[in-house]
């Protein structure tokens, strides 16, 4: 006994559905993950992963399928049934991707609220030290250090990066260190005050899935929590010059102790003159 | 209306002025044809610059070319594609040589603007390319993001702006062009919602180009001023402000992208229901979503620049707006499948590369909506993970629909037809060599590869060779194609008038068409698509 | 939404060809081209003013420097080419009636106003307090008031061509109207854009 299209239609429907939840939430495709941000942009990929899956076998399915079943036999085959048009179908695929989408915005606003995006900029960590030369400097906005759960951004460690054709500097004011890799300790805010002094960088760690462009002009903010100690890639993803592709640093990850250790031994505050900067 | 009288048609046709392609014609066919082979010939200098570079990426380190010369031909690569091949072709040759047609009339409503538009390419494309061999083309990108654009050689990059200008001017003048045509030019008795979706698509694309060009060109203006006068506009050093020059030209490239894609969706309109014998299915919607797009496309702009220190706001707003062209989109994409659904599909290299055109843009689409959403973007932004997204859209996307378009109208422009066998090899060679070119690149992306790198991390070498095996199986498909066309024109099958049987108007008038384009009265074509409908032509 | 847009053009108007434009067999939608182009065209001044409000709300200027400007000069200016829109008008109606003398007359007055305009710009720009590269208002403002003085410099400069023409015996005349009033459509637009221009760059 044949069984009913609708009933066939609904079991393929869910089967699709069921395929791409399994694949966008076992197929693996991104770095490990090594800030407070990475697990939340993780969940956010692996729905949008499971929601492309699922379009994507299903219309390319729906193409396999009308190709083979409507292939045309004979080359004297006319015309078949003149369907022009059927408009509660329409209204459907008009109504289901304007919900889908609609979910996937809101989803991914929730998601980039967790991470601190909606946060207005305000330059917190930075107030304490900047005091009162610059009371109103206008800054661009990477992400907020005011949103970082849990954590008061007063505790945030302060660090200004400098990016110039083509390096990194890292300049710890509170120490005084000038570094040329990024050491931060694991599972306490950091935030970062970066300027450009020639054209256009851009700061990212892929393990952090945090990028954020310096543009010359105007010093620009951005916070994180790393959480896994290690050492990973700082890369410049703007177009910056022939040098471009080898504009790279390294953000070393340690557990708070051994971050104290390392600014303890670099300081210049209280340890000797000769290892003021440390670039490796 | 004046009608010449219909004297010796058809001794114009059979001889063939061949000089005539290489003149000043008015002739709105001779001029489509005119773009679709310059565009060739640039689609070739294009890609041998996206071979040099996949050369260059086969090994991790710079060791091919030198690092200003790789950024050289990485930014002539972009111009070359986009401004000389994918707009120049989907825009100027499939508009000029069929929008007449569909609308019956005899050619453009501006013959000579039309002609002057077409003429303005050739120089661009030379100057552009000429600035190589004239101490260096433009390192920044086709972009030309100050302030980089202003510290790079400044010879190569003002040639690059008066290149883009013409191109862009030639882009107005065809708009222009085709506004007039689709609107005013029309034989009496046909309404605008019986006119083919290709002239919707046109209108639409035209609209767009009309309203963002412009401003690219005023930008691209005040940056030479930058770079010549010493102006500050773009400039931080001197007060100028960097990201508004991303604002101004994003506001005409994001547009680009549905100038680029639009027309390949009207065509892919007109391609689907003659070979599936069905009506295009929806068409009052198909229109509707084409107006959706055309709006939509002018206000998303921002969501090139969700790093670039946008205001919170801004990323909201943008984003909304990106994700919901997903939904025009999406209704397009579902009435081809419809159109499909139930029909007698011809599975030749037409069909072949139309249905390759939706499998690779629905994937191209569904990377598009990841790449909408803010906090997805701010980690693949300027990464191969999006080198990947729109070469999936402008390649996967355009370049197939302009292929699907050869092997459809090739018969009425020859009056011959192509060869299919070397038709489906090309067909599979190219969609196997896009696959595998850039799927891997999505994955590049997501694990740490930037975008317009000479050198990377040794640990992403063997993806990339597989990429540049994908490119070099995309070189090696233009072979078949080239052989065919050149095969077919004198060897290939005598075509005859109409031999998809189809409805469209320049279906009903001899292949090739005669200088006039029809002859005696154009017909009248109240139901372009009513295969299987009673009288769909009247007159 | 079927029949809402213009309906196909008719026949009734295909006396009116040119010489020139004998080989196309459609009507004349040269006129309407224009306005296209015009829309384009208003564009580049939309992203230059876009450019300018962008600037002043983010780019703060060094000390010292002024966005006040001397509204006397600009205020005479927009008379000028209000009152040249009119004038010209008034030439166009002359045309229709075939009274080439009074549109000759008009004509003359409306470049003449045009290049007022110009003369009054220059002195302006002469005694401005900043230069082109100065800063980034002075930088602004001259490449905004700049491309639309070629658009009046253009303008008059098509204006006396057609004066020339609608002499006896010239190109221009009531059955040929078309330069004529493709250039009166492009001048109205320069004068609408002057109107906006005015009141962005000198009373904000």
């Amino acid at each position: 006994m044949p069984i009913p299209p609708r009933i066939l239609t609904l079991l393929i429907g869910t089967a699709l559905v069921l395929v791409g939840l399994w694949v966008g939430q076992n197929v693996n495709l991104l770095p490990v993950d090594a800030s407070v941000n990475a697990p939340l942009y993780d969940e956010l990929f692996k729905v949008l992963f499971s929601i492309g899956t699922t379009l994507f076998i299903g219309i390319v399915g729906m193409v396999l399928y009308s190709l083979t079943r409507f292939r045309r036999r004979s080359d004297t085959a006319g015309e078949v049934l003149a369907v022009e048009g059927n408009l509660p179908l329409e209204i459907l695929w008009t109504a289901i991707p304007a919900v889908v989408v609609l979910f996937v915005g809101i989803y991914s606003f929730d998601i980039y609220d967790r991470m601190g995006g909606m946060v207005p900029m305000h330059d917190h960590s930075m107030a304490s030290m900047q005091t009162a030369q610059e009371p109103e400097e206008k800054t661009w906005a990477g992400i907020s250090p005011a949103s970082v759960e849990g954590e008061p951004p007063a505790t945030a460690v302060p660090i200004e990066v400098t990016a110039m054709q083509f390096a990194f500097i890292f300049h710890y004011p509170e120490a005084d260190i000038i570094s040329g890799e990024l050491h931060v300790p694991a599972g306490q805010p950091v935030s970062l005050r970066m300027t450009a002094n020639d054209v256009i960088h851009a700061f990212w760690v892929p393990e952090f899935r945090l990028k954020q462009d310096i543009i010359p002009g105007q010093p620009t903010l951005l916070s994180f929590t790393a959480t896994r100690p290690g050492r990973y890639p700082i890369v410049c993803a703007e177009l910056c010059g022939a040098y471009h592709g080898g504009m790279r640093s390294t953000v070393i990850v340690e557990e708070p102790e051994d971050f104290a250790n390392w600014v303890a031994q670099n300081s210049p505050v209280k340890a000797t003159p000769t290892s003021s900067a440390v670039i490796s | 209306m004046t009608i010449s009288p219909p004297s010796d048609f058809a001794s114009t046709a059979e001889q063939p002025r061949w000089q005539r392609y290489f003149g000043f014609s008015t002739d709105h066919k001779v001029i489509g044809l005119q773009y679709l082979v310059c565009g060739f010939l640039f689609y070739f200098i294009g890609g041998a610059l996206a071979g040099a570079l996949r050369t260059e990426l086969l090994t991790p380190i710079s060791d091919f070319m030198p690092r200003e010369v790789y950024n050289e031909l990485l930014t002539l690569h972009g111009t070359v594609m986009i401004f000389l091949w994918i707009v120049p072709v989907v825009n100027g040759a499939f508009g000029n040589y069929l929008i007449p047609f569909y609308v019956g009339a005899r050619d453009m409503a501006y013959p000579r603007l039309n002609a002057v538009a077409f003429w303005m390419i050739p120089p661009a494309g030379v100057l552009l390319i000429s600035s190589y061999f004239l101490g260096g083309a433009s390192q920044s990108g086709w972009t030309a993001y100050p302030p980089l654009s202003l510290n790079t050689a400044a010879t190569g990059q003002v040639i690059w702006i008066l290149s883009v200008l013409l191109l862009g001017g030639s882009s107005i003048f065809g708009a222009i062009n085709f506004v007039g045509t689709i609107l005013k030019m029309r034989r009496p008795g046909l309404q605008m919602m019986q006119l083919p979706m290709y002239c919707w698509a046109m209108l639409g694309t035209s609209i767009l180009v009309l309203l963002s060009t412009p401003v690219l060109a005023g930008t691209l203006v005040l940056l030479s001023f930058d770079i010549v006068a010493h102006t500050g506009f773009f400039n931080p050093a001197m007060g100028g402000n960097a990201v508004v020059y991303q604002h101004l030209f994003w506001f005409y490239s994001h547009p680009a992208v549905y100038i680029m894609v639009l027309p390949a969706f009207g065509l892919v309109s007109e391609i689907l229901p003659v070979h599936a014998r069905k009506p295009l299915f929806g068409y009052t919607t198909m229109v509707y979503s084409i107006m959706a797009i055309v709006f939509l496309g002018l206000i998303v702009w921002a969501h090139h620049m969700f790093t670039s220190g946008t205001p919170p706001w801004m990323r909201l707003f943008f984003t909304i707006a990106t994700s919901f062209i997903a939904v025009p989109t999406g209704i397009k994409f579902f009435n081809w499948l419809a159109t499909l659904w139930g029909g007698s599909i011809s599975l030749n290299s037409a069909v072949m590369f139309s249905c390759g055109f939706i499998v690779n843009f629905v994937f191209g689409g569904i990377t598009g909506i990841a790449l909408a959403q803010v906090p997805f973007d701010i980690h693949v932004h300027d990464t191969y993970f999006v080198v990947g997204h729109f070469h999936y859209i402008v390649y996967g996307g355009t370049v197939f629909v302009i292929f699907a378009s050869i092997y459809h109208w090739y018969p009425k422009v020859m009056g011959r037809l192509l060869n299919e066998p070397l038709g489906q090899l090309h067909f599979w060679l190219t969609f196997i060599g896009l696959n595998l070119c850039f799927a891997p690149q999505h994955w590049l992306g997501l694990n740490g590869m930037p975008r317009r790198v000479a050198e990377y991390d040794p640990q992403f070498q063997f993806i990339n060779q597989i990429s540049s095996v994908g490119a070099l199986l995309m070189a090696v498909s233009t072979l078949p194609f080239l052989i065919n066309v050149i095969w077919s024109a004198y060897r290939g099958t005598v075509a005859g008038d109409n031999p998809w049987n189809a409805l469209t108007p320049e279906w009903l008038t001899s292949s090739p068409p005669p200088e006039e384009n029809w002859h005696g009265e154009a017909p009248l074509v109240h139901e372009p698509y009513g295969y299987g409908l009673k009288s769909p032509v009247s007159s | 939404m079927t029949t809402s847009l213009p309906g196909p053009a008719s026949g009734q108007n295909a006396t009116e060809h040119s010489a020139a434009e004998s080989t196309e067999h459609h009507p004349d939608h040269r006129l309407f081209g224009l306005a296209t182009f015009l829309v384009a065209d208003g564009m580049t001044f939309a992203g230059f003013f876009a450019a300018y409000l962008t600037f002043r709300a983010v780019n703060p200027l060094p000390e010292g420097a002024i966005y006040e400007l001397e509204l006397l000069l600009p205020s005479i200016n927009t008379v000028l080419l209000l009152v040249s829109s009119f004038t010209f008008h008034r030439a166009g109606s002359a045309l229709k009636r075939d009274d080439r003398q009074l549109c000759r007359r008009w004509l003359l007055i409306t470049a003449t106003l045009g290049l007022l305009f110009l003369a009054a710009q220059l002195k302006e720009y002469f005694s401005l307090p900043f230069g082109l590269t100065d800063n980034l208002y002075g930088s602004t403002f001259y490449a905004i008031t700049g491309f639309h003085g070629l658009h009046v410099t253009l303008g008059s400069l098509m204006i006396l061509i057609i004066w020339w023409q609608s002499r006896e015996g010239g190109r221009v005349s009531s059955q040929n109207r078309f330069p004529l009033e493709a250039t009166e459509l492009y001048w109205h637009f320069v004068d609408g854009i002057w109107v906006v221009l005015y009141g962005i760059l000198y009373l904000l």
